[in-house]
């Protein structure tokens, strides 16, 4: 169905964005309450969620400043855990690409992965939508995921102060990247990327500055890609995008 | 304890980052196609970088680089339940039930 205004565009954005709230708000709560145990203030957590917002990528800065690995290395592993937002950028600049530069400039701040999965599958789906309908959908997805993402960073930093000592909090990372990573294990060439990375991290943990999670994350990117091309077994790419 | 300056680094330099990675296409590129050859890397970023973080601080987990069996077996369960249920928080909840029963039972 069309849209007739811009204002039916966005609270159908609303509408859509709303189931993602139980996707965001536990990991904002889990965020908020880890980075209070590892000593971050409760102002330090909700500066980190509104800054960012990217869930794997706080995790995984929070992990490694704990480790106390260098910065620049800190910076490097969690940008290249939110390298995906790239790749979505691109696949919605045909749709929006054509809007007021500090409407994409807000976009592109707001652009996570339910504002990008949803957005997209609509602006395929609906040739007819203006590029004002479009901003206007693309911006209320995102209205109720941030609302919760900032409150649940809040709430889990309020939670986290309140715990008690000698909780074994310290592996609750590692629990919450596992979770994360299990369900990205969907055809051969993810298994192979994570298999080759795991197995590179581990022979390289000695080398300084953390630096060998660079390596093994260089490692199980190579083996993905080089098994996709193999086995030709990833669904979202068509073999006519291949250039060969 | 982490220390704070660098902390603000991190955030802002993530913030930062982040940003330019959204903005790169929307608001520099225009509507150019990207290399497959590029695209099909960038498909395996995180699934590469996550587990190569998390290995060694489960294989690693006990006191002096030995493997914590209470650690292994709530990796190994959180890992499993994921997998089977692609609930991410299915995942959490069996890996912290296995965490915190094992600590209470192996001490």
């Amino acid at each position: 169905m069309p849209f007739t205004t811009t204002k039916s565009a966005f609270w159908a954005g609303v509408r859509d964005g709303a189931p993602f709230i139980f996707v965001a708000g536990p990991f904002a709560l889990l965020f908020g309450v880890i980075a209070t145990e590892a000593g971050l203030s409760i102002f330090e957590v909700i500066s980190f969620s509104v800054v960012v917002i990217a869930g794997a990528a706080q995790f995984t800065a929070l992990q490694l400043m704990q480790d106390e690995a260098p910065t620049v290395i800190v910076l490097l592993s969690a940008l290249a855990v939110n390298l995906r937002v790239a790749m979505y950028s691109a696949a919605l600049t045909p749709y929006l690409g054509r809007a007021p530069l500090w409407q994409r400039a807000f976009a592109a701040y707001l652009l996570v992965d339910q504002s990008y999965a949803l957005s997209h599958a609509k602006f395929e789906a609906d040739a007819s939508m203006s590029i004002p309908q479009r901003m206007a959908y693309y911006f209320g997805t995102c209205l109720l995921v941030l609302i919760v993402w900032f409150g649940c960073s809040y709430a889990g930093a309020a939670i986290g102060t309140a715990l008690p000592v000698g909780l074994p909090i310290d592996f609750a990372l590692p629990i919450a990247f596992l979770s994360m990573v299990a369900p990205m294990m969907r055809t051969l060439p993810h298994l192979i990327a994570a298999g080759v990375a795991v197995v590179v991290a581990l022979l390289a943990v000695s080398i300084p500055y953390s630096l060998g999670l660079i390596v093994a994350g260089m490692a199980g990117m190579i083996a993905g890609a080089q098994a996709e091309v193999w086995l030709r077994a990833d669904p979202m790419l068509p073999v006519d995008e291949d250039p060969q | 304890m982490m220390d704070k300056d660098t902390l603000w680094i991190v955030i802002f330099g993530l913030g930062i980052g982040s940003f330019l990675l959204r903005f790169a296409f929307l608001g520099f590129v225009g509507d150019r196609p990207l290399p497959a050859w590029l695209v099909r890397h960038l498909r395996y970023t995180a699934v590469a970088i996550l587990p190569a973080l998390v290995a060694p601080l489960v294989v690693y987990s006990g006191e002096g680089g030995t493997t914590d069996p209470t650690r292994l077996g709530a990796a190994v369960v959180t890992l499993g339940v994921g997998i089977w249920t692609r609930n991410v928080f299915a995942a959490i909840g069996a890996g912290a039930a296995t965490l915190f029963l094992l600590v209470y039972i192996l001490g």
